[in-house]
């Protein structure tokens, strides 16, 4: 079962997990830590704070999702676990 | 036997025909929408193009249920798993998107300010999570419900037992507060007493339901996320044209927040709609633990895990997961846009002079209102049923000229109301019940039938009956089905709470309940049975002692004073507690006991990579 190239699998996405997670932390959280800081910027009658809240942060969600499953897809290919 | 009746709907014709066939309906539901605004320039009454919208959608609805019925099991359970990840995507957005996001979310935003964007971050960037945490591995594993999983990986049927029961807290809770915003609908456009009306949305869902399982569910699902997406893009269009002249709310409400704190600042309202962390009691503190709580509860929820078990292969459920959250973005990012356009406006009926004698002239919609149920409209503090109600609360409080402040709209029916607020012919107000009416019957549906399937499948041919015949199996869950739906229902006909809050409460339920011993069931081997029996009650039990301690007390009497919050953390946020205490109890014991056997660290590789056969098979008929 635990084959070298298992292993070599589990940990690539294991990383790829981590690399998301992250984001997910930064753009769920850290950013809007720092809401009364970026609301001093305005673009287009948005104070930026509040705009992370309120789009940023969900365009990032989105666009996040659809590179995982095309990156995750990739690491199964190249490991030759992919479903036929 | 088991196949014949698969054909109508969810066979090979029909899956490849989606495109079409929604198209089609997409289509026609356009034209009805302006059937009835020809029929409504005509001089038809107003509650009889009320009763029509709903009435039509509902109809479609219980056709589609009809056409999917089914006495497959794999059919019933999973939909054959073979939903392609698109449509998945726009049934788990339906799934997803209840009463709460649609009724109760731009109403909070309206109150709240930046504060409720806490709810728009919160029910989003979940989704994160359940793609790389947890929905590929249990698609993978194949399991039919959530305690189906815990079952196979914490070895036998305790582990499945607490499941089932968490499970059952945080779906019965969250489908209360579904029933309850039917029957606010009802109410108001039909006409008809809330505690009527609330079984009348009854009915509605279980049509849906009933009869055809998952398979059923998902379809109608995707029908009800079309309605509901129209319905709620609609308005907010509509005011975005009508203020900025440009037909694009969600850029357009930079425009209306500039507006906002000008008019603000002009009325002298000292706290801010953008200013962060001082509405409605959020501090920085509370703002946050919320994401945290309705993240690592989307993860968890059952009801949306197992949208995941109907896709093809593991792959798709990965790509659908991205597809369920582009689906609900486009909801979650109109929302603020909504409540500001709402607020502006608002903030412009106000600066336009309103006293308590020409306030039902100018806003004759808030009378309505009141009229339905009297907490939803206060002035003065008092319910706003007409002129001389108002003028008669105002003087008692000295009021000559109404300000902002004055005038208390709850929550849960500012999107409803919106229509009539912003000057909008009654069609739109009839499209955004139906489209109401759509997110609460979807996510309805789907919470029912998570129940009843963990009572028929895990409890009853789990655990009591393992040789109980296909047909008699379906019948139990039936029959379950409508139980705890009429259960549900009385539940929701005493008004318990408001949508927001018990929609919440469901989720920090969950999160405590189920999460730890999700992820760390496939993300760390050591984790075994033991474990993962603790961690569920410890975590479970905590949450679940924070809400009912703070919310009634331990005599269960709301008006005596309950435990003091710990730390002044709302019991929205109640997982706060439940999540660390149940991962570190899971992680403790987990170690202080045996580790899990050969045969259960090879089934957990099995279940982390996509090849293979799905792990656990279900015997057919």
């Amino acid at each position: 079962m635990a084959t070298p190239d298992r292993i070599s699998y589990w940990n690539k996405t294991k990383s790829l997990m981590f690399v998301m997670l992250g984001l997910w932390v930064f753009f769920g959280y850290v950013i809007h830590m720092f809401v009364e800081q970026l609301n001093t910027i305005v673009i287009f009658g948005f104070p930026l704070g509040f705009y992370m809240a309120a789009q940023g942060s969900l365009i990032a969600f989105v666009v996040m999702l659809f590179w995982f499953a095309r990156r995750q897809n990739a690491i199964d290919e190249e490991h030759g676990v992919n479903e036929e | 036997m088991a196949n014949t009746t698969a054909t109508t709907a969810g066979g090979g014709d029909f899956t490849s025909n989606l495109g079409r066939i929604y198209g089609i309906y997409t289509g026609g539901f356009i034209a009805f929408i302006i059937l009835m605004a020809v029929l409504s320039a005509m001089g038809v009454e107003n509650v009889v193009i009320g009763y029509l919208f709903m009435g039509f959608t509902i109809v479609i609805y219980a056709v589609i249920g009809i056409l999917s019925r089914t006495m497959h099991v794999g059919e019933y359970y999973v939909a054959g798993r073979r939903v392609p990840a698109l449509y998945n995507g726009m049934a788990t957005g339906a799934d997803w998107m209840s009463a709460a996001s649609f009724i109760g979310m731009a109403g909070s935003l309206y109150l709240l300010g930046y504060d409720g964007l806490g709810f728009v971050l919160g029910w989003t960037g979940g989704y994160v999570l359940v793609a790389i945490l947890v929905a590929p591995y249990l698609r993978k594993f194949g399991a039919y419900t959530v305690p189906d999983f815990l079952s196979a990986r914490y070895g036998g049927n305790l582990a499945r037992f607490i499941g089932v029961i968490v499970l059952f807290s945080c779906s019965f809770t969250y489908v209360v507060a579904q029933i309850f915003g039917t029957g606010l609908i009802s109410a108001r456009f039909l006409g008809i007493d809330f505690n009527v009306a609330v079984y009348v949305g009854l009915a509605g869902i279980l049509v849906c339901s009933m009869l055809g399982g998952m398979r059923a569910v998902t379809w109608t699902q995707v029908a009800q996320y079309i309605v509901l997406i129209i319905a709620y893009l609609i308005p907010a269009i509509w005011m975005s044209t009508v203020k900025t002249g440009v037909p694009i709310p969600q850029l357009m409400q930079g425009q209306a927040l500039a507006n906002i704190t000008a008019l603000e600042t002009a009325q002298g309202i000292a706290v801010h709609h953008i200013t962060p962390f001082v509405h409605g009691g959020y501090d920085a503190k509370n703002y946050f633990l919320l994401i945290l709580c309705l993240m690592v509860g989307t993860a968890s929820l059952p009801h949306v895990l197992m949208r995941y078990f109907t896709t093809p292969s593991v792959r798709e459920a990965r790509v659908s997961v991205a597809w369920s959250l582009l689906f609900i973005f486009i909801l979650y990012f109109t929302a603020p846009a909504y409540a500001a356009f709402a607020k502006w406006t608002m903030l412009d009926l106000v600066a336009s002079g309103l006293t308590p004698e020409n306030i039902a002239e100018k806003a004759g919609w808030m009378m309505r209102w009141a009229a339905a149920d009297n907490t939803l409209v206060q002035i003065c503090g008092k319910a706003a049923t007409d002129t001389a109600a108002i003028v008669a609360a105002c003087a008692e409080k000295g009021v000559t000229a109404l300000s902002f402040a004055d005038i208390n709209l709850n929550a849960d029916m500012i999107v409803l109301a919106t229509p009539e607020m912003a000057g909008m012919p009654y069609v739109i107000s009839g499209l955004v019940a139906a489209g109401g009416l759509a997110a609460a019957l979807s996510t309805a549906d789907g919470l029912l039938l998570a129940i009843a399937n963990a009572l028929s499948h895990d409890i009853y041919y789990k655990m009591i009956d393992q040789n109980a015949p296909t047909s008699r199996r379906l019948i139990v869950s039936r029959i379950l089905l409508v139980m705890v739906a009429v259960l549900a229902a009385y539940v929701a006909s005493t008004k318990p709470s408001d949508i927001l809050s018990m929609v919440s409460w469901a989720f920090s339920l969950a999160a405590g309940g189920l999460f730890p011993a999700l992820v760390l069931g496939v993300w760390w081997k050591r984790a075994n049975s033991t474990g993962a029996v603790a961690g569920m009650i410890a975590g479970f039990g905590i949450t679940l002692f924070y809400l009912i301690m703070t919310q009634y007390g331990a005599d269960f009497d709301k008006a005596t004073p309950n435990m003091e919050l710990w730390w002044g953390v709302k019991n929205i946020s109640s997982a706060t507690f439940g999540l660390p205490v149940g991962f570190a109890v899971m992680i403790i014991v987990s170690l202080l006991t045996k580790a899990p056997s050969r045969d259960m660290q090879d089934f957990i590789e099995e279940i982390r990579v996509p090849r293979g056969k799905q792990l656990m098979e279900e015997k057919i008929a």
